[in-house]
């Protein structure tokens, strides 16, 4: 699995791998079904504590993106989150309002955000296309 | 249930007459990392001893898996792995021979993991300890200090002075200690960066007193970094709340805070300033400020 840490900037270790998890997975990059290293194997990729990656796994699963098999390991889920719509609203009005504060103290306006989000979007729908490409070639 | 391993309570030391350690108190528990971070001569070596029995506890008390190190060695050693700065290992043996004498001492000893250490590291068992470099040297230690499985693995400034391949073999020791078997590390480094990748928990000691102690998530949570603009311009940092550091000149500074945001919002406010931008501290952001070693320090409030 594809995660970089950086101790640089702040972002806890665990809410990094949380991050790149759910952006693996947005993009496609991460299939439903699909099966996340064992705690030991990517804590010794990543070189962190295994605590962490049990934290972030475990954060996944309460947020729904991946789940637990009994006896096995943790497997991405299959479609969206199972939140109902007034929670699933909170919990992204919480990252706009951070956002539009961040914004508005970087000098970015509400139309400079919306704009650069379907910029975002698009960059990350041009990363599936070129990620189905190597998985034909590796058939 | 937590297991306590390790329970240090309200230790001091002398030497000759400085203080070495200053009413310490520090706990781990089974399955956890615990860093320990602070400039040279802070103490960190000096508790380290402590807990090895190598050295007395004058003032207060020390219990590793609930027993006194000083008064049963054999208890205490047999369950721990250690390894050094210093890595004194005996300059005549060979590295067999270090293992097998190792492992008379430690009833626990894994035969297959020391084996498949040994090739790990591309160690050759018939060279003399004297013969080898000092990265071939940290590695036959940590073989010795971990082929037993310790319940407590204590590591001091393990990564000193080594290449990137060594230190990456010690941080895999780590990680394979408390994955494979849940047991507990005590590591001592300068390198915050390792401290903050690997620590579950961290210490800070300063001048032989734990200045600061927790899970690692709890200390970061209490300090942020914010860049600050002002109107006016100040040739000295302006005196903030909660401000621990404070960097810059002019009409921008960084500044490393304790507290929350908003009680350091009003404080820059009523400056006629803006807080430009925060993120949470990085642990060699709050170090820095902790031990008073930023450029331009400011008192704290």
């Amino acid at each position: 699995m594809d995660i970089t840490i950086n101790v640089t900037d702040g972002v806890p270790i665990y809410r990094q791998i949380v991050n790149q998890v759910k952006y693996l997975v947005a993009s496609g990059l991460l299939r439903p079904g699909e099966e996340l290293p064992a705690i030991r194997t990517l804590a010794l990729q990543l070189k962190v504590t295994p605590n962490t990656i049990v934290k972030a796994y475990h954060e996944l699963e309460i947020s729904g993106v991946v789940h637990k098999r009994q006896g096995s390991g943790t497997f991405v889920s299959e479609g969206r989150l199972k939140l109902a719509l007034r929670e699933r609203r909170r919990v992204i009005e919480q990252r706009i309002d951070a956002l539009l504060a961040e914004a508005h103290h970087l000098n970015f306006t509400a139309e400079d955000i919306l704009r650069m989000v379907r910029e975002r979007k698009a960059a990350m729908d041009a990363a599936e296309p070129a990620d189905e490409r190597a998985r034909a070639l590796e058939k | 249930m937590e297991q306590t391993i390790v329970d240090v309570n309200d230790l001091s030391r002398m030497f000759a007459s400085k203080r070495a350690l200053d009413g310490v108190s520090f706990r781990a528990t089974a399955g956890q990392v615990y860093g320990l971070v602070g400039a040279n001569g802070a103490g960190k070596t000096t508790l380290l001893k402590h807990l090895l029995g190598l050295l007395r506890a004058a003032t207060g008390s020390v219990r590793v898996f609930g027993l006194d190190p000083v008064r049963d060695p054999v208890g205490v050693l047999s369950r721990v792995g250690y390894l050094s700065e210093e890595r004194e290992l005996p300059e005549w043996m060979r590295i067999d021979e270090l293992m097998a004498y190792t492992q008379a001492f430690h009833p626990t000893w894994d035969t297959s993991y020391a084996r498949e250490l040994l090739n790990t590291f591309a160690l050759d068992p018939s060279k003399k300890i004297k013969e080898l470099s000092k990265g071939m040297r940290a590695q036959a230690g940590l073989l010795v200090a971990v082929a037993h499985r310790p319940e407590l693995l204590i590591l001091d400034e393990p990564s000193s002075g080594l290449d990137a391949v060594v230190r990456r073999d010690i941080l895999d020791a780590i990680v394979r200690t408390v994955a494979d078997d849940g047991r507990t590390v005590i590591f001592s480094s300068h390198l915050l960066d390792e401290v903050e990748r690997m620590s579950d928990h961290v210490t800070l000691m300063h001048n032989g007193r734990i200045t600061l102690s927790g899970a690692l998530d709890e200390v970061r949570r209490g300090y942020q970094r914010s860049r600050v603009r002002f109107v006016e311009h100040f040739d000295q940092p302006p005196s903030l709340d909660t401000a621990l550091a404070m960097e810059g000149g002019g009409r921008t500074w960084s500044v490393v805070h304790s507290g929350s945001l908003e009680q350091f919002n009003h404080s820059v406010l009523a400056l006629g300033g803006e807080v430009v931008e925060s993120r949470d501290a990085t642990l060699e952001e709050i170090f820095l400020a902790r031990a008073g070693r930023s450029r331009q320090q400011v008192e704290a409030a």
